[in-house]
């Protein structure tokens, strides 16, 4: 995994997380990564992973069975969707938003250009 | 783990180093310890390791002084200084003449950790490059279980995948009883695997502080515009690299390079954020 330069690690290590669980690759009830085993592999202090931990923990998305580890949650898909969207909406599109405004782009081409993106990207 | 209260340090009487320096560090952490060349890093922590005496203070490492060199807590110890000396054996006779001062020394994980940095076992250690001894000492080190680990720029003369290697290993090295300090210089070789900075100016501690609470006092970030709420900037290609105090409770990741020059700096701007 790389890091960006600008977001904070243990923010980066959430989106990883929550991408694995997206992707499929860890599912629900099965065992995620160890604190030790996921600093290792990423080559970052233990504590900045059981921070991650405990922030996605708090969200629900895996959770802590005492004494074996940690386990993506019952639900965590629709968590996990509900984080990356916060995310987005406070990070991402304020950005979008700015250059629609100051590139005058119209509502209605931005729907032809969204349709057309989604078309050619997922309906191949 | 460890206290400090009022050090007073000097290599002459007339020109002390510290001045009442005072600092406590705890187990289950690594602590980057940085600091301009000659602000004394490898003297603090030579002082940690019993190597040199205190004018005046109290120093307590694991309950002991270590000014006292008592066996029980040097055995506690790992040391793996900047400039080191190994003689004309090979690696077994070395560990043969070491280890025994090390109770907890862990035979399996030392040839471990020399399999993982890739040494050749069967070679004299004075033959090896500076890289490959270095690699050697810190594998014994890590192999001693010592409760306090104290490095001294360990990345310096290691090759670009040793530098990984050294990374995973640290973060597999820290347990919660552990206490690690490394002083550095190469702060982009470490800057994730440090969760509390330490960093020493004029004599003393001028900032101590975890990478979450820096991150929750202090925003870092690129701005095209420098305003009176920037505490220290330098110019970069798309304005400037900003250190500025955090209202919003932005998350940034810290730029401990810009974070080193801002104490340097801006010492009394930062303090009151810290005090």
């Amino acid at each position: 995994m790389e890091f960006r330069d600008n977001k904070a690690i243990y923010l980066q290590i959430a989106a990883y997380v929550c991408e694995h669980i997206l992707l499929g690759k860890w599912k629900v009830d099965e065992k995620v990564s160890s604190v030790r085993e996921m600093a290792v592999a990423l080559e970052v202090n233990p504590n900045t992973v059981m921070r991650t931990y405990e922030l996605l923990q708090s969200k629900n998305i895996i959770s802590n069975k005492r004494g074996i580890g940690f386990f993506v949650a019952e639900n965590a898909l629709v968590n996990v969707k509900d984080y990356l969207k916060t995310q987005f909406i406070e990070e991402e599109l304020p950005v979008v938003f700015r250059n629609v405004y100051l590139l005058n782009i119209g509502f209605d081409e931005l729907e032809t250009r969204y349709n057309t993106f989604v078309k050619e990207t997922f309906n191949p | 783990m460890i206290k400090i209260n009022n050090l007073n340090f000097g290599y002459s009487k007339h020109q002390l180093l510290f001045k009442n320096l005072s600092m406590q560090l705890s187990n289950g952490h690594i602590y980057g310890l940085l600091g301009k060349n000659g602000a004394g890093k490898s003297t603090l922590l030579k002082n940690l390791a019993g190597l040199v005496y205190a004018e005046s203070g109290t120093l307590d490492v694991l309950g002991f002084n270590p000014a006292k060199r008592q066996p029980a807590l040097l055995e506690q110890i790992c040391f793996i200084p900047e400039e080191f000396y190994l003689p004309s054996v090979k690696i077994d006779a070395y560990v043969k003449a070491n280890a025994a001062f090390y109770p907890n020394f862990d035979h399996p994980y030392f040839t471990a950790l020399l399999a993982e940095f890739d040494i050749p076992v069967g070679q004299k250690l004075i033959n090896m490059s500076y890289g490959q001894k270095k690699k050697v000492i810190i594998a014994f080190g890590l192999a001693t279980n010592a409760k306090l680990i104290i490095m001294d720029e360990p990345t310096n003369g290691l090759d670009i995948p040793s530098k990984a290697q050294f990374r995973k290993i640290m973060a597999s090295a820290l347990t919660e009883d552990r206490c690690i300090i490394i002083s550095t210089h190469q702060v982009r070789d470490l800057d994730n695997l440090i969760d509390t900075v330490i960093m020493l100016d004029e004599n003393s501690v001028a900032l101590k502080a975890s990478v979450e609470e820096i991150t929750n006092k202090l925003v870092f970030k690129r701005v095209k515009e420098i305003d009176d709420k920037v505490i220290y900037a330098e110019p970069s290609l798309a304005g400037y690299n900003a250190v500025m105090p955090n209202f919003h409770q932005e998350d940034s990741k810290l730029d401990l390079e810009l974070l080193f020059n801002a104490v340097l700096a801006e010492k009394n701007k930062l303090k009151p954020i810290f005090n």
